[in-house]
């Protein structure tokens, strides 16, 4: 596989250093590699990659994660945090003109999905704030561009100004924001022509619609598969519109969208929205650390990290790991363990943050509501010492017996047992594959375990 | 007789060579700076081949979009190379490097496969494009409705994008402009319908070429991918041998999403070429040696400009002319 999640490439260096009591800055150096490459896989630019690192280098070897337990997680977690921070908060707020209406300008590359977006986003203003805006159609040059715009201004029931094809877009701008003030409209949003930013023409055209217009927000419009070039684009935008934000378009696919942090680190706007589908309602709020994760194509494994830390004694943990892996894991390890995970939060939620864990056999089965780890509680403690070391010595009668102290069904009993049996198989399987190369599926069962997976 | 020189003359030795050169030269202006001039200006810094050397020329390499796969794999038979000629200055390492990458690009045999693009001589020829969104499908078909007409052919449009609002516009005004007929039905209605009929209207007519528009779609969305696996069937069904080609159209700023733009496409309808877009604007062009290198996938044709003249077949020798045409023309 070409992608590999940062996670998938940090495997391999956390198993050299996993025998290790110490982390050297060898370990650190070759850890920092892998970060190097996942970004550079994810199409962040190169040169932010390059200062990146650097941070994350100085940080990591600094006490923090050479005397951290799981070495590993913790430069997994320095990264994310100093991506977030890179990201930059959340900024999703549109401007609002003291005097309506605000102008929005739409600029970008050709394809970018300006058009689209432009629909979207008056969409949104409506939905959330209530708003009236006009549509203004001021990319002339491609073929049924106006013909888009209009058919959205149809289906979203919205104005939309426009003069055709031959009309100047400076002027149908000037125009369309007197149309927005006898009509008291109070957002003109102008959809702009795709163009390059080396095109010093048109490049002029928009400085022009600019100056004349006096927007409020000018939003670039940009493609969230773009390559590295994404660096070049946004400079150029920024240098000559002095852009206000950033909208990321067609993150509903499945590339990594490297392109965000290469945007945000070299013009320092915000991005502010992200297309998330084809309809019109499918323009969401952009969210830093989510994509930070997926930058790192890691799901939300972080807050998991995170939440672990906070909750779980890492010795202990420790302990519990190796019981796994020589299969001595008991039921009274396993009540312990369900108390651990029960202070960390809701069940579902928890399984919701370990990527993949949809995909995960096994876990399909299990029914993760909360009030079953109290019955399954209630079990194990009707339980003897004996037959929580040992379940096999668990009988017909015995199960009787346990199901009558906890108040559950026999039936209930069986089930358990039988999960706690496929656990245990389900563990080792684990445990061992993380020794080959394939670690998948055992990859987040190193520092905290959960009973479930 | 020096590597670049030779390909020089071979390129030379093909026909119509100063009009395509500049074509390539131009539309390529800004990608061959930045490969040559950074590979000169790497050379220039380094005295010596060293590890710290082949650190920058990774980076070199996937400022261009090469994909780290690749990039990787290159460096590693760089050095190598560079250990076997037992290789210490930089300025000829700049003679390896060039070497290398025409290597990828034509792949091992040296007469690479023919790009030209699949034309039934005295039947009915369907092209069928497919791509994500917004990478110039439609443009695409525009440009070479023209050039397929002023080379005397009958050619219809069919228009497979009843999704996207004003797509069905965009691409009659491409007819209108180009002076084809379009086949068309409203927005919302079933594509696979369209193309039937689209089908249905070029054997009535006697076309010779049938260029079938398609919606965008991004290839992680399965459903879209099955509409568009239906669509292939139904031209498969309705004209034997047909599709003849089903070009994907990628847009030259893509990062490394290309290549799994690429297989994915490919699995649902056989892609049988590419089509490289707004290459005039990028600095890039690499995702193509990472598409062949990984994939195989012919380029066959590429978007060097916004005028419909600017759609050019894809030359592999003249492409990687136009990558070193700098480093060339220094040699001499």
């Amino acid at each position: 596989m070409a992608f590999e999640g940062l996670a998938d490439r940090l495997q391999n260096t956390i198993q050299k250093i996993k025998g290790k009591g110490k982390v050297t800055e060898q370990d650190v150096k070759e850890m920092t590699r892998e970060v190097r490459l996942a970004l550079l896989e994810a199409d962040v630019n190169f040169k932010v990659v390059k200062d990146f690192i650097k941070k994350v280098k100085e940080r990591a070897v600094g006490q923090e994660v050479m005397e951290s337990l799981t070495p590993g997680q913790q430069v997994i977690k320095v990264v994310k945090e100093e991506l977030t921070e890179l990201m930059g908060g959340d900024e999703s707020k549109i401007a609002v003109a003291d005097k309506p209406p605000t102008v929005i300008m739409m600029v970008g590359l050709q394809g970018a999905g300006k058009t689209t977006t432009t629909g979207k986003l008056a969409n949104l203003l409506r939905k959330k704030y209530n708003r009236k805006p006009l549509l203004v159609a001021a990319d002339v040059y491609r073929p049924a561009a106006i013909d888009q715009l209009e058919t959205l201004g149809k289906q979203l029931d919205m104005p939309v100004y426009s003069e055709g094809t031959d009309a100047n877009p400076v002027d149908i701008a000037n125009k369309a924001m007197e149309r927005a003030k006898e009509e008291h409209l109070d957002y003109v949003i102008i959809d702009t022509a795709g163009r390059l930013h080396v095109d010093n023409e048109l490049m002029d055209e928009l400085i022009q619609i600019k100056q004349n217009v006096n927007p409020d927000e000018v939003f670039l419009v940009v493609d969230s598969m773009t390559g590295q070039d994404a660096v070049n684009v946004a400079e150029s935008f920024n240098e000559q519109l002095d852009i206000s934000g950033v909208v990321l378009t067609k993150l509903d696919g499945d590339t990594r969208g490297g392109a965000a942090l290469s945007i945000k680190a070299v013009t320092e706007k915000p991005i502010k929205f992200a297309g998330m589908g084809e309809k019109l309602d499918e323009l969401e709020v952009f969210h830093p650390e989510r994509m930070a994760s997926r930058i790192l194509g890691m799901g939300d494994v972080l807050s998991l990290i995170e939440k672990a830390q906070e909750n779980v004694d890492e010795k202990r943990a420790k302990e519990l790991e190796e019981k796994m892996r020589s299969a001595s894991f008991t039921l009274d390890d396993f009540l312990e363990q369900m108390g651990q995970v029960k202070n960390m939060g809701p069940l579902d939620e928890l399984i919701d943050m370990i990527p993949g864990a949809n995909k995960m056999k096994g876990l399909k089965n299990v029914d993760f509501d909360d009030k079953q780890i109290s019955h399954v509680e209630a079990i194990i403690q009707s339980m003897t010492a004996k037959e929580r070391q040992d379940p096999s010595v668990i009988n017909a009668s015995r199960r009787k017996r346990i199901a009558r102290g906890s108040g559950r069904s026999v039936s209930e009993v069986n089930r358990l047992l039988k999960q706690f049996e496929e656990m245990k198989k389900m563990m080792k399987q684990m445990t061992n594959s993380q020794q080959g190369k394939k670690g998948k599926k055992g990859k987040k069962s190193k520092g905290f375990n959960f009973p479930f997976m | 007789m020096s590597f670049l020189k030779k390909l020089k003359d071979k390129f030379q030795a093909t026909d119509n060579q100063e009009e395509v050169s500049d074509k390539y030269k131009d539309g390529l202006s800004k990608t061959r700076k930045s490969f040559s001039e950074k590979i000169n200006d790497l050379v220039a810094r380094y005295r010596k081949v060293d590890e710290d050397f082949f650190e920058d020329l990774e980076e070199v390499l996937i400022a261009a979009d090469v994909g780290v796969t690749t990039v990787m794999e290159l460096i590693e038979e760089l050095e190598m190379e560079v250990k076997r000629q037992n290789i210490k200055d930089t300025n000829e390492v700049k003679q390896v490097i060039s070497e290398k990458l025409v290597e990828i690009y034509q792949g091992d045999n040296d007469e690479s496969e023919d790009s030209s693009l699949n034309m039934q001589q005295d039947d009915l020829t369907v092209i069928l494009f497919v791509g994500v969104n917004g990478v110039g499908k439609t443009t695409t078909i525009g440009k070479l409705a023209h050039q397929l007409k002023s080379e005397g052919k009958e050619v219809l449009l069919t228009a497979g994008d009843t999704f996207r609002a004003g797509a069905i516009e965009q691409l009659n005004e491409w007819g209108k402009r180009v002076g084809v007929d379009v086949i068309k039905h409203n927005e919302g209605s079933d594509p696979a319908a369209v193309i039937y009929d689209g089908i249905q209207a070029a054997k009535s007519r006697n076309a010779d070429v049938l260029l079938c528009d398609t919606a965008g779609r991004l290839q992680n969305k399965v459903n879209l991918m099955n509409e568009l696996a239906k669509v292939k069937r139904v031209i498969e069904r309705e004209v034997p041998n047909a599709p003849h080609e089903v070009l994907l159209v990628l847009d030259a700023t893509t990062g490394q999403n290309a290549l799994s733009q690429a297989k994915t496409f490919s699995e649902a309808t056989d892609v049988s070429g590419i089509v490289l877009t707004k290459l005039d604007g990028t600095a890039k062009g690499g995702i193509v040696l990472a598409i062949r290198n990984e994939l195989g996938t012919p380029v066959k044709l590429v978007g060097l400009g916004e005028k419909v003249t600017d759609l050019q077949t894809f030359d592999p020798h003249a492409f990687v002319y136009g990558l070193f045409a700098d480093l060339l023309e220094e040699e001499e």
